[in-house]
Formats: C-alpha cells, sequence, structure tokens
C-alpha cells in the first residue's frame, strides 16, 4: 500500500505509435482484470433481482430452512457463518500474536526464520488437505473424548479454521512489524526493557493498525472458506446449542445446495447467499483500506 | 528485570509456537504415514499398462492418472490466462497508471483478490444459467469454463507479485533507462523486467499452487467424481482436490481410502515443490537488493 517516490520518464514529445499501443494494451489488460469483479458483482444481482420482485427477499432472510416445507431461510447459515469465523479468529489471534512475539524478539534467530518458513509453508498446503487431514485425526478424538455426537461439529470444523488462518494473521502481523524503524526498537533496548516488553510497550503499540489489519484479513480468510466446514461441520441447517452441535455456513451452504437441489427457490437463496458473501468481503476490503489510508498512518514506519 | 509478566509470557509465546509446529507436524506425519505405502505406479494407473495409459490409448478406472492429468490441465489452461494478463496489469499498475488510477484498480484487484473461491465457483455456475437463456442453450459447466474462473482466483495473485517486484526495484536502477535515453517501453522491458524478473516468476509459481489446490471452484464449474480423460476443453473433468473431498466422504472400501492418502500426499508434494521454487526465487531476489 506504500507509495514510492519513483523517476518518471519526462513525457516523451514524439511517442512512437508503438509506444501508444503498448500502453493500450496494457491498459486494456488491466481493464480486464479490474472489470471482472464489477462483471461478478453484476451477474450475481441481476440473478438476485427476481427475489426482490417477487417477494421471495421475506422467505429467504428467515431462520428456517426446510426445502420441502417450501422455507428457504438464510439466516442460520449466516450465523453458522459468523459463529464459525469469531471461534476461530479466537482461537488463531492470539496464537497468531504469540508466535509474531515469538519470531521477533524471543526466538534465537535461526529459530525465528525457521518458524517463520514453517508458517509460510503453512500457507501452501491445500485447505482439502486440512480438511481430509482433519476428517481422519480430529473428528474420531472429538468423537472419543467428548463423547457426544459423530465429531463432525462446530468444534473439530473451528479448530481446523484457526490453523487454516493463522498463516494469514501471522505473516500480515510480521509483515507490519517488520517496517517499524528499528531507531524504535533500538531506543527500546537502550531503556533496559525486556524483550517481552519491548514487544508489548513498543512494537505492539506501533504496529496496532497492522493488528487490525491482520485480524480482519484472516477473518476474511475464515467467512470465505469452504471446505473446512463442508468438510468437518456436519451441515446440518440450525442455530448451534453447543460446541458439539453441527452447523451449516454460507459457503458449504451454496456447495451442497448446487450438488443436490433443483428447485428454483433454492437455487434463488444460493445467488442470495453468494451475494452477501460478496458484499462482506467487500466491506472488509473497504476497511482494510480505509485503516491504511488513515490519519497517523505510518509514523513509525521506516520511510522510503 | 524480569518479572512474572515476563516469564509468563515468555512461557505463552513458546508454547503457541511450538503448538503450532506440533499441530503441522501431526497433520504432515499423518498423511506420510498412511500415505507412503501406497505411492506406486498402482496408484496412478491401477491395472492398466502405465505405457497405453500414459499416452491415453487405454482407460484407467482404478488409479488416479484422470484426476492428475485433469489438474494440470486445469492449471495450464488458466495459467496461460491469468499469467500474461496478471502481468501486464502488474506492469501498468505499476508503471503507467497514475496515483487514482493506480489506486482505484488497486481497490478492485483487492476485491477480487477477497472474493471467496466459493463465489468465484457461484460466478461460473451463474455464467452457465445466464449463457443458456441467452445466447447458447446446450452451454454447460467444463472444463474451460472451470479453467476460467480459477484464472479469475489466480489473477490478483500475479499483478500483485508483478506490481511489488517492479516497486521494490531500488532508485538507481530506474535512473538507468532515462539516462540512456530509452523510450517509456523499452525502459520497462529491457531494464524493469528483467530486474523483477525473479519476483514475477516467484509470484507465477504461487498462482499455479493456488490453481491446483481450489477445489471450491471446480466443485460449481464442472468437475465430477469419474470421467476418465478429459477428451476436450468442452468437457467434464476429474482432479486431485475434488477426488480427496469425495473420497473422504464416501469411500466404499479401504483400498479406496488409500487412494486418498496416497493422492492427498500428490497433491501436498505438488504444491509444497512448486512453494519451495517461490520461496527460494524470492529469498533469492531479496539479498540481490540488498547486496547491491
Amino acid at each position: 500500500m506504500q507509495e514510492h517516490a519513483r523517476t518518471r520518464i519526462p513525457a516523451n514529445h514524439v511517442q512512437p505509435v508503438r509506444e501508444r499501443w503498448i500502453r493500450r494494451s496494457l491498459l486494456i489488460a488491466t481493464g480486464i482484470s479490474a472489470g471482472a469483479i464489477l462483471f461478478i458483482f453484476v451477474l450475481l444481482v441481476y440473478f438476485c433481482l427476481p427475489l426482490v420482485n417477487s417477494g421471495g427477499m421475506s422467505s429467504v432472510l428467515s431462520w428456517q430452512w426446510k426445502p420441502f416445507g417450501g422455507e428457504f431461510g438464510i439466516l442460520p447459515m449466516c450465523a453458522g457463518s459468523l459463529f464459525l469465523s469469531v471461534f476461530a479468529l479466537g482461537l488463531a489471534f492470539p496464537a497468531a500474536i504469540g508466535i509474531c512475539g515469538f519470531a521477533t524478539v524471543l526466538a534465537p534467530r535461526s529459530v525465528a526464520r525457521s518458524t517463520l518458513v514453517m508458517v509460510h509453508f503453512m500457507t501452501s498446503i491445500p485447505t482439502v488437505i486440512y480438511g481430509f487431514a482433519s476428517v481422519f485425526l480430529l473428528v474420531p478424538l472429538v468423537r472419543d473424548w467428548f463423547s457426544t455426537g459423530t465429531g463432525f461439529s462446530f468444534l473439530t470444523a473451528g479448530l481446523s479454521l484457526s490453523l487454516l488462518i493463522l498463516p494469514t494473521i501471522v505473516l500480515v502481523f510480521h509483515a507490519r512489524l517488520q517496517q517499524i524503524d528499528p531507531a524504535l526498537r533500538l531506543a527500546a533496548e537502550a531503556m533496559g526493557l525486556t524483550p517481552v516488553r519491548q514487544f508489548l510497550h513498543v512494537l505492539v503499540p506501533a504496529a496496532s493498525k497492522g493488528l487490525v489489519v491482520a485480524a480482519i484479513l484472516g477473518f476474511g480468510r475464515a467467512i470465505g472458506d469452504t471446505l473446512i466446514s463442508l468438510m468437518l461441520a456436519g451441515n446440518a441447517p440450525r442455530i448451534p446449542d453447543s460446541l458439539f452441535d453441527s452447523i451449516r455456513t454460507l459457503t458449504a451452504h451454496i456447495a451442497l445446495v448446487l450438488a443436490t437441489d433443483s428447485q428454483s427457490m433454492s437455487y434463488r437463496s444460493v445467488f442470495a447467499s453468494g451475494l452477501i458473501l460478496f458484499l462482506l468481503m467487500g466491506a472488509v476490503n473497504f476497511l482494510i483500506r480505509r485503516l491504511d489510508r488513515g490519519p497517523g498512518e505510518n509514523r513509525y514506519e521506516n520511510g522510503h | 528485570m524480569k518479572t512474572a509478566t515476563d516469564l509468563l509470557l515468555t512461557a505463552y509465546a513458546w508454547f503457541c509456537a511450538i503448538a503450532v509446529f506440533l499441530a503441522t507436524s501431526l497433520l504432515l506425519g499423518f498423511l506420510l504415514k498412511r500415505g507412503m505405502g501406497v505411492i506406486h505406479p498402482r496408484l496412478f494407473f491401477g491395472d492398466t499398462p502405465w505405457f497405453p495409459a500414459l499416452l491415453g490409448t487405454k482407460p484407467v478406472f482404478e488409479g488416479i492418472w484422470p484426476a492428475l492429468v485433469g489438474t494440470l490441465a486445469l492449471v495450464l489452461v488458466s495459467s496461460v490466462m491469468a499469467i500474461p494478463l496478471g502481468i501486464a496489469s502488474g506492469i501498468y499498475l505499476s508503471e503507467y497508471a497514475s496515483a487514482r488510477v493506480r489506486s482505484m484498480l488497486g481497490f478492485a484487484v483487492d476485491v477480487l483478490s477477497g472474493t471467496p473461491s466459493i463465489v468465484m465457483g457461484l460466478f461460473g455456475f451463474t455464467m452457465i444459467l445466464f449463457l443458456r437463456k441467452t445466447a447458447l442453450p446446450q452451454a454447460r459447466p467444463s472444463l474451460f469454463l472451470a479453467a476460467g474462473c480459477i484464472t479469475l482466483l489466480i489473477l490478483p495473485y500475479v499483478i500483485r507479485t508483478t506490481q511489488t517486484a517492479l516497486e521494490a526495484i531500488p532508485e538507481h536502477i530506474r535512473l538507468l533507462g532515462p539516462s540512456l535515453g530509452l523510450t517509456h517501453w523499452h525502459h520497462v522491458r529491457h531494464v524493469l523486467l528483467p530486474s523483477a524478473s525473479r519476483g514475477i516468476l516467484s509470484g507465477a509459481i504461487l498462482a499455479i499452487g493456488r490453481a491446483s489446490e481450489d477445489t471450491a471452484v471446480i466443485m460449481l464449474t464442472g468437475v465430477v467424481a469419474r470421467a476418465g480423460l478429459p477428451a476436450s476443453l468442452w468437457d467434464k473433468f476429474e482432479a486431485l482436490p475434488f477426488r480427496i473431498y469425495t473420497l473422504a466422504a464416501e469411500h466404499r472400501s479401504v483400498q479406496e481410502l488409500d487412494q486418498g492418502f496416497g493422492m492427498a500426499l500428490v497433491l501436498l508434494l505438488m504444491t509444497g515443490s512448486l512453494f519451495a521454487v517461490a520461496s527460494f526465487l524470492q529469498r533469492s531476489l531479496e539479498k540481490r537488493w540488498k547486496t547491491t
């Protein structure tokens, strides 16, 4: 997000035709890339329109999902997505801060380095593999330890999801910590602060915005994930009463309905779910942008 | 002076790091233990002799070969679309666009990269519905549609890494082109792009990894559990991640489950090695700018 001071070539008075064509085709490529998002939005809205016109909106925005009883409420799925993501974030966020502290101030250099390599590597593990391993590793554990239900539950999905979003949070926050001016750290060191206090009272406050951005990005990653909840959460469309209940998320709902149902109202509920997810992620991005633009940004960051 | 808080928080940080390390190695160890024994030509080709299977003259019924080919085809088609488009957009955003345009288009790219993959899949699905209603009544989910949606998914990665790699080029190198009187494009083509090539390449590789692992997009746009080798771009196809997903839910025998573990391991090896190459490239790039 940072603007770099850069040398611009002064506008060439004799701009050859070739230059202009290259510039134009690059612009077209960029236009296609950026226009794609608009196209997705328009198409989703187009397919949601019948819902608004036919008054099906109230039917979709209700708490009951009984496709054979004519009820197509997706609010339980919204709640499911929200609860699950908050739960996963609640687990992953403190752990991510711990790991960032570990890698920034506490661990010996080589250990810190290998920790970061490991976290980087975790991002490359396919989601479906997290899900697959959890089905055969975590599900039996949850079933046996708590001896309730099938093991396909809120808790199982939440645990796996927290492992999935952890690298995102760690990497984003760690990158922000790296941008802090080293002089600040030196000053803290010179004042005799212990590593833990340097981290807690100097580094974290200096990168506080990064903390929020990391949390929001982690949350977005959790909301947007499909495979973990689809494979592990049991997919019962209702509000969970306990950690061991089965839930269904919006993302899993889309996948399930399109794979099985063929009623037009079910389809429409899916378009509505898609639009909700899309708008939610748009809002997340907008929020991050506002945060990064806000006053006081780069106060302690290394100037370029 | 160390206090109880210091000790407590130090212990906490160590605990977090060790716990995540253990969780990850447990996951990998479990996959290795269950999957290692299955990695064998039989896993890929079943009872079909390997050479005709490779050539595609004899169908493979038991093995994962069709799924592997499906994934490779998907990756190939989507990379061919996404990588040139992404690099061109990255170049434009970094070298040509004004600050205002950069910020606006940059926001669009951010939203695109934040769009959940299932929404991308839903987009492909609605696309088919739309085409059926309008121009193409015979439109149906296919390899090409899936590749198109995957393209949208990986495009932001390529754009962002290209842009970052170009923006990281130090000022003194940026002066080279103008000082030689090069035109803007020659400056970009012969000075900036070669300097940023490793960063751009690593971005492209990461995008390939992302394309090969995604499941949510393809499950709405044309992947099926059993299709054999994809005959054309307009055909349904099999893919590794989708097979892994279906096997987790509905394996009929121990052999099938073992196959699932084998596939998981193959997919992990694929994404893992792509990741290793990409991070090696990135690291060598960082070193290069630090020493100059």
